[in-house]
């Protein structure tokens, strides 16, 4: 049991060794729209979406609103670019094949994830950034770079691997207009977890806690501060103890903390958690405690005082909380002495 | 801070009373609740129809007025609930007592009847829609107050070299205690060092035999002035002193997020009953103390002054804890862990018990009794005396 988890990680690091050796690579050859940005396009794309601004539609608003002319809704940067699936027989990566007919750095990376078992994928994020209003008659193109592969990640739709692909749109003159990053989760599908799985308890959301999880949603781990005297807390509460002030923002904490205490829970069993089950309470280094599960540990590697950082955890569909894993790796060098004993 | 005024063995305990304790007992817990304070007052030697104050924990799920209808009292002028389950018990006689003392009533009943043993562990469905702060905690998995303990109790070890060894002197203790007692779920089994650390872990570093029983049982108490006590069938047991506590930046059962962790409510209560009362922990003879894990002896054993910060683990050790030599006999009768867990009111009357010198663990010539519940909640405590 010991010695096969060590070989687990030691074929982790491998694997994101070869993973990570993609990174800057192109993940295809670029990409050209087929038609320059068009007013037609532009009006079938606001009906669908619903959208009534007049700056994408008409000119005399457009310019009136600052604009050189008609501008495309921010948003279809990508519908300049994309091609149906059925309009490549190979289907869309097979398409992405260089002069030479190799396989894309795309294509040879999600070979790689599915040969380790991440066959699934869900689009996850996709972030853009504007340059310039892009306005009719505007031709793009499109070069694409595999911008980064995560480490594994434990998530609640399973094992995987986040990875980002980093779009730059330039303009008929080459300069560039937009940059998009597109995450996906490669992600190692759970057959064994029955599909009407139990859920974990659902926190009671109010007005006072609500931040917490919409952050931790976002990826972001929030701690309430009192807007007059800057006192931080947590748990989160209408008032300040320190000052009185019902006045609260909230700053985002490092995710860096040390474990406080922890406990691992594993009798009697309920069916929303896996056991053995450890859990601490962190104390940040921003100073405030809060409980969080520990990742990415064996439960008798865990030790009071043990640095560590948080990860938020999707634990289902609608849930999202902080978790927390070693800063340094754990057990590493006693590899040999637990396979010894084994 | 001065005593309270006009509190100090101004009322005493006549009657107790409790059912049998059992995994499972047939009545509902009304009718044990009934059953358990008639025989309180006959234990007194009066009549329910005397009964004008009656106290509860905000949990009991029998509510007065069905007492009142099934028993046959009079008109109730004073009645209250105390809130935080297990930290309840001593303030729900406290506040009995203070009715009594004020004069806002003659006689007074104090009870709990749980049917723990049969009953649905609280914790079990995690669909149930949490109250605001198990948001901190139940969505990670802590979902027992077994886990919250364990959380303090690891950090109690970290801090203080306490190890399982003084833990199992605790549990240990109790144990004995309660195989003395037949009345006492455990009273026909032993349990060696052995025993408890063969046992399996519940929530690390708690294993099964720090963790309370559970229990369907009911108890009850009566309360009069120390005047009227003098002339009933019991030696009056003297409420000489009665506290609560809940100190700044509590939080129940979880209270891992402010600056001390490990100086909970008992401090607070300590402070108070102390100031009420005209002894110090030196002067107490015996003590019933709220063990639904056996960690909360330590941490009440600092809280109420017996030893210093951080002493408690070596407290424990020689037989301090046990009958007949050790220097705190506590728990007397098997406390929750071994006798049987009714939220800590089975401590209250092995409290009188030891003071009336009927305990089967009876400490020789023991003059003063104190009774503690929960540590870890918003908590009470009493000073009896004979």
């Amino acid at each position: 049991m010991a010695s096969g988890r060590s070989d687990a990680t030691t074929d982790a690091d491998a694997l994101l060794a070869q993973l990570r050796a993609f990174e800057g690579r192109p993940s295809g050859p670029p990409a050209e729209a087929r038609d320059e940005v068009n007013q037609a396009m532009i009006r079938h794309w606001v009906d669908a979406m619903g959208d009534d601004n007049p700056v994408y539609v008409d000119e005399e608003s457009a310019r009136a609103n600052g604009f050189p002319g008609v501008v495309a809704p921010p948003t279809m940067l990508q519908a300049w670019i994309m091609r149906g699936y059925l309009s490549q027989p190979d289907g869309a990566w097979k398409a992405q094949r260089d002069a030479s007919g190799e396989a894309s750095a795309q294509e040879q990376l999600f070979d790689a994830l599915n040969a380790a078992g991440f066959t699934s994928v869900v689009a996850t994020n996709c972030d853009q950034e504007y340059v310039r209003p892009i306005v009719l008659g505007d031709r793009l193109t499109v070069t694409s770079v595999i911008d980064s592969v995560s480490p594994e990640k434990h998530t609640g739709l399973g094992d995987g691997h986040f990875v980002t692909t980093r779009l730059e749109f330039t303009d008929q003159h080459g300069e560039r207009v937009a940059t998009m990053r597109f995450r996906i989760l490669r992600f190692r599908p759970q057959s064994s977890r029955p599909k009407d799985v139990a859920l974990r308890p659902r926190p009671a959301i109010t007005h006072d806690i609500a931040f917490f999880f919409e952050g931790a949603r976002n990826g972001t781990l929030l701690i309430q501060r009192c807007a007059q005297c800057g006192v931080l807390r947590h748990p989160p509460r209408p008032a300040c103890a320190s000052c009185g002030s019902f006045e609260w923002d909230t700053v985002t904490a490092s995710g860096r903390g040390t474990v406080y205490s922890f406990v691992v829970v594993h009798h009697p069993q309920v069916a929303a958690f896996d056991y053995p089950l450890p859990i601490a309470v962190v104390e940040l280094e921003e100073g405030t405690r809060l409980v969080g599960d520990l990742i990415g540990i064996d439960p008798a590697d865990v030790e009071i005082g043990m640095p560590v950082v948080a990860e938020m955890v999707a634990v289902d569909d609608e849930l999202t909380i902080p978790m927390f894993r070693p800063a340094v790796p754990v057990g590493a060098g006693r590899v040999g002495a637990v396979t010894g004993d084994a | 801070m001065s005593p309270a005024v006009g509190f100090q063995d101004a009322t005493a305990i006549a009657g107790i009373a409790q059912t049998a304790f059992s995994k499972h007992l047939e009545p509902t817990e009304a009718e044990l609740a009934c059953t358990v304070i008639v025989d309180a007052c006959a234990d007194a030697g009066i009549d329910p129809s005397e009964i004008n104050a009656l106290c509860s924990y905000t949990m009991e799920a029998t509510e007065e007025v069905d007492i009142v209808r099934n028993i046959g009292c009079g008109e109730i002028t004073f009645f209250s609930q105390v809130g935080y389950g297990g930290g309840a018990g001593c303030g729900v006689v406290g506040q009995a007592a203070m009715a009594v003392a004020t004069g806002q009533a003659e006689v007074a009943v104090a009870w709990r009847s749980r049917k723990r043993g049969s009953g649905p562990r609280p914790w079990t469905s995690t669909s149930v829609q949490l109250r605001v702060p198990g948001a901190w905690t139940r969505p990670f998995g802590m979902l027992r107050p077994v886990d919250e303990i364990a959380m303090l109790t690891r950090r109690y070890m970290h801090e203080y070299g306490a190890t399982r060894d003084h833990l199992a002197n605790v549990a240990m203790a109790v144990r004995k205690h309660a195989n003395m007692n037949p009345a006492a779920i455990m009273h026909d089994k032993p349990m060696s060092r052995e025993d408890y650390m063969a046992s399996r872990w519940v929530s690390e570093p708690l294993c099964l035999f720090d963790n309370c029983l559970e229990t369907d049982g009911a108890l009850a108490c009566v309360i009069v002035s120390a005047e009227r006590a003098r002339d009933l069938r019991h030696p009056p047991v003297y409420v000489h002193a009665f506290a609560q506590g809940l100190p700044p930046e509590h939080q129940t059962m979880v209270n891992f997020f402010n600056d001390d962790p490990l100086t909970g409510p008992a401090w607070a209560c300590a402070r108070r009953l102390w100031a009420n009362s005209a002894f110090g922990p030196e002067d107490v003879n015996v003590a019933q103390i709220y063990d639904a894990f056996s960690p909360l002896i330590l941490l009440s054993l600092e809280g109420y002054g017996f030893c210093k910060r951080g002493e408690a683990g070596p407290m424990t050790e020689n037989g301090n804890l046990e009958w007949e030599k050790g220097s705190l006999p506590v728990n007397t009768a098997g406390g929750g862990l071994s006798e049987a867990y009714v939220h800590g009111f089975n401590l209250i009357n092995e409290g009188v018990r030891q003071m009336r010198g009927t305990s089967t663990a009876q400490v020789d010539g023991a003059e003063t009794c104190l009774v503690t519940s929960g540590e870890g909640v918003p908590t009470s405590a009493l000073l009896l005396r004979r």
